[in-house]
């Protein structure tokens, strides 16, 4: 198998992946950023989120071969310690519960507003359609998101 | 927020302590007095032995620690499933101390088979019932050590000194210390018998909505969940088990298992046939292309029979779990009388995280990490399983996404201790998505017949329910108490009550589902008691309110709902409120929900809910567990079935058991009661009421009665 190289949160990585690997089980596997979660394995939960070229896609149905030479982010490389203004909203809005699929709703929310710097709740619903939280945290999610986009 | 030291697991702690370990507790205990070591305090009351002569001030502490610079450390021995243990537990402790709230740090504990006691998180019972009073004692009388530390270095009186934020003051002479000056005197000292607990009016922490410690590290990805851990040398497998229920294994040929790239060794393990792997994706694959031959068993039934047989079962007699006054006579002689059956699906838990587990077992010792809420059991079934003794078997207990009682499980713990013991290296079992929802441990099915009288006044006299379903408990009494809570325990005061249940012994297997039996008992008696109100021809708020006056906490809950609802007012047309209330597990509830019905589908537009749950520790929390388990509750009213299909379960993974998603969140209004009355349940009452008060809503609106859940749109037509 040919070595992928793979740009991840801005670093350039040489490796030797099946190439069927899907982004998710590299991320976590062969890169220990395990940030990213496995939900679903079938992009129904959003939990493995993260942005590839700038657009958020599910990491595990997503083919490690298909990403070629778009740089991805994960919920590591979104900022260095937590001041990305989508952290900061959903840290002053005490979004999280028990936190294992806010990294995706985060990287999907942030998506949002690299695109749309100001969200109406229906933008929101779509932006968030494909995220599930067990926990039911999605009011303080969609506060998060509009704060987020007021405080800039 | 204040930037909050966390320590996710207690490995950081183990680092810090290594001074401390690497020797027996009792030397634990005997270094724990050295001077410079600070202050340690448990729940226990130290008992002097034959220590004696040998400097032993104090018994250690499993709860707190008080370092010469002042940092407080508190450990917490119960599991943080997203209902925020982590923060309150602490805020308890510290809240008596009078401590530096920027100074605590939390600790999540290893399992311990006695230090912490039951750690076992289930049932809401980590503030009610587990540590209220224990953390309450354990910070107050830290404090009333260091304060007569204080007393001797400044030689003044005990009385004449104030403590707050991490410091004892002497007022009169300007003079203060910090706890951290004062911890290494204060271990000397012995433990008072039973230090002055504070009056509620003096609580600072306790009632406010600190910035909760884990927040941080749940918005950065650096919270350590069971998948996450990588410890050296770690090998992934994923374990596939028989799909029909008590079926196994009859052969396997795993050459093609073999063959996929990065698959190190496929293993037999007593559920199933684990294959283990360089990483993950190559587990999955070599999964994939087992090829087994299952020997099925005997179990082949669909959900339709299971339905029949639950009927067949409630033609039979029942064992008496309520009996008062008399039902037959109050029946025969109601003015009005109603009938009705009602039916709940199994429901898996369906956690974000999946059920794995992460072993290393060495000759002599076992290490495990797993996001458990029994960290108990799993020392044990480890010990079992590998012939250790259970002190050779240490448990560090992760973060958990989402517990709901299927964390209180060993099924996943046994797959990764007898694949590590198998292979010889530390291995994380995960199991994907589908074998999660087709071997959990579901909230059983329920049936229940229900006959109601009404009076020639309006109000309900006699109420007779039969319960079929499977047990929980575990027990084999004529009774299991979780398959008719919710209904045996009802807080109406209906002057002849009979409930009998009618035990179901069937192959699937069942379990605790947050909020446990009121999930489903509580629609049935909600939407039931929504029958009579309406044969009565009564508000069913009003119905409800004058059958309360034996519980006025539950009754107060209730009469807040509907005025913060606006219960009574009007709604435009097309849309209508549906109420219900529950006590479950200490907490006392009330729901309302709104409703409407567009272009054949529901909608649940707001949903107000009224909530006393006694002395609050963290309103915010609360706040967010009522919302988070209305948001469970009517998962389960809109969507959640397991069926049933020939022995196995038929769903697999998020697209055929669905889950309520962003755009479907109604406004939710919780309002909180304070008082402080003892800490109830907060992380399940919210869950039983909402799928009544939106059925009930739904007969508002259609005049269709609702008694089979998950409620489709298509019932509205079909329901009488």
């Amino acid at each position: 198998m040919a070595p992928i190289t793979l740009t991840v949160n801005g670093r350039r990585h040489q490796l030797n992946v099946e190439p069927d690997t899907p982004l998710l089980w590299v991320l976590r596997d062969a890169l220990g950023l395990t940030g990213t979660k496995y939900g679903c394995g079938i992009a129904q939960c959003g939990a493995c989120t993260v942005h590839v070229g700038g657009r958020p896609v599910r990491s595990c149905a997503t083919p490690v071969s298909n990403v070629g030479t778009n740089p991805v982010t994960t919920i590591e490389g979104l900022s260095a310690d937590a001041t990305h203004r989508v952290q900061k909203a959903w840290i002053a809005e005490e979004v999280p519960q028990c936190g294992y699929c806010q990294s995706g709703m985060i990287m999907s929310a942030a998506a949002l507003l690299a695109s749309n710097t100001n969200p109406g709740d229906a933008d929101i619903d779509r932006a968030m359609a494909r995220n599930i939280c067990r926990c039911g945290t999605y009011d303080r999610v969609r506060r998060a998101v509009h704060r987020a986009a007021k405080e800039g | 927020m204040s930037d909050h030291p966390v320590i996710p697991t207690q490995s950081e702690a183990k680092a810090r302590d290594l001074q401390l370990t690497k020797v027996d507790r009792r030397d634990f205990i005997k270094l724990g007095a050295v001077a410079g070591t600070g202050l340690l305090l448990g729940i226990r009351l130290p008992e002097r032995g034959a220590a004696g002569a040998r400097r032993v001030p104090l018994e250690p502490n499993a709860f707190l620690r008080i370092d010469p610079n002042g940092d407080v450390t508190i450990w917490v021995a119960r599991s943080d499933m997203g209902q925020g243990v982590r923060t309150a537990l602490p805020m308890i402790v510290a809240d008596e101390l009078d401590a530096d709230w920027s100074k605590v740090r939390v600790v999540q504990a290893d399992a311990h088979a006695s230090k912490y006691g039951r750690m076992m998180t289930v049932g809401s019972t980590s503030v009610r019932n587990g540590a209220w009073m224990p953390l309450r004692r354990a910070g107050a009388s830290a404090r009333e050590m260091l304060v007569a530390a204080a007393a001797t270095r400044l030689g003044v009186a005990a009385s004449e000194l104030r403590t707050e934020n991490g410091r004892v003051t002497h007022a009169a002479t300007k003079r203060s210390l910090g706890y951290g000056e004062l911890a290494d005197a204060a271990a000397a000292l012995s433990v008072p018998a039973s230090p002055r607990l504070k009056d509620p009016s003096q609580f600072k922490l306790i009632g406010t909505s600190v910035a909760q410690v884990d927040l941080k590290d749940k918005v950065n990805g650096k919270a350590m969940f069971g998948t996450d851990v990588r410890p050296p040398g770690l090998l992934f497998a994923t374990v596939v088990h028989p799909p029909v229920f008590g079926a196994k294994v009859a052969s396997f040929n795993d050459a093609k298992a073999r063959a996929v790239p990065g698959v190190r060794q496929v293993v037999r393990v007593a559920q199933g046939i684990s294959v283990v792997a360089d990483n993950t994706w190559a587990a999955l694959k070599g999964a994939r292309a087992l090829e087994i031959t299952w020997d099925n068993g005997a179990f082949a039934m669909d959900s339709a029979d299971i339905s029949r047989e639950f009927v067949r079962l409630a033609e039979g007699a029942g064992a008496p779990a309520k009996q008062e006054g008399d039902v037959d006579a109050a029946l025969a002689r109601a003015a009005k009388k109603v009938q009705a059956t009602y039916e709940a699906p199994y429901l898996a838990h369906a956690t974000m995280e999946p059920m794995n587990c992460t072993a290393d077992v060495r000759r002599d010792r076992c290490e495990i990490w797993v996001p458990t809420q029994n960290p108990q059991g799993t020392q044990s079934a480890a010990a079992r399983l590998t012939g250790l003794s259970a002190d050779a078997v240490t448990v560090h207990v992760t973060y958990l996404g989402c517990g709901w009682g299927r964390r209180s499980r060993m099924d996943f713990v046994e797959d990764a201790v007898e694949t590590s013991m198998k292979v010889g290296a530390p291995v994380q079992v995960l199991w994907t998505r589908e074998e999660d929802m087709q071997h959990d441990f579901y909230r059983p099915a329920a049936y229940m017949r229900l006959e109601g009288g009404v009076d020639g006044s309006g109000r309900a006299s006699a109420l007779r329910a039969k319960v079929v379903a499977q047990g929980i408990s575990g027990g084999r009494g004529a009774i299991d108490g979780p398959a008719v809570a919710g209904i045996a325990d009802m807080q109406y005061t209906i002057p002849n009550v009979r409930v009998d249940y009618v035990r179901a012994d069937l192959a699937v297997p069942v379990g605790y589902w947050r909020s446990v039996g009121p999930s489903q008992n509580t629609f049935m008696l909600e939407s039931f008691i929504d029958e009579m109100a309406h044969a009565a021809r009564r508000d069913p708020f009003e119905f409800r309110r004058e059958m309360l006056g034996g519980n006025p906490r539950l009754k107060h809950v209730l009469e807040v709902a509907a005025e913060l609802s606006g219960w009574g007012t009007p709604l435009p047309n097309g849309r209508a409120r549906g109420i219900a209330v529950v006590e479950d597990k200490g907490g006392l509830v009330a729901e309302v929900a709104e409703v409407s019905l567009e272009n054949g589908r529901i909608h649940v537009h707001k949903v107000t809910c009224a909530a006393d749950c006694g002395q609050i520790i963290h309103p915010g929390i609360v706040e967010a567990q009522m919302s988070g388990s209305i948001v469970a509750g009517l998962t389960a009213a809109l969507y959640g079935e397991i069926t049933i299909e020939k022995g196995r379960v038929k769903q697999g993974n998020f697209d055929d058991y669905q889950m309520l998603r962003m755009a479907e969140m109604p406004e939710i209004a919780v309002h909180i009661v304070k008082n402080h009355e003892e800490p109830g349940g907060v992380g399940e009452p919210g869950v039983p009421a909402i799928a009544p008060a939106v059925a009930n809503a739904l007969f508002a609106l259609t005049g269709k009665r609702i008694r089979r859940l998950p409620i489709r749109a298509e019932m509205l037509s079909a329901a009488r």
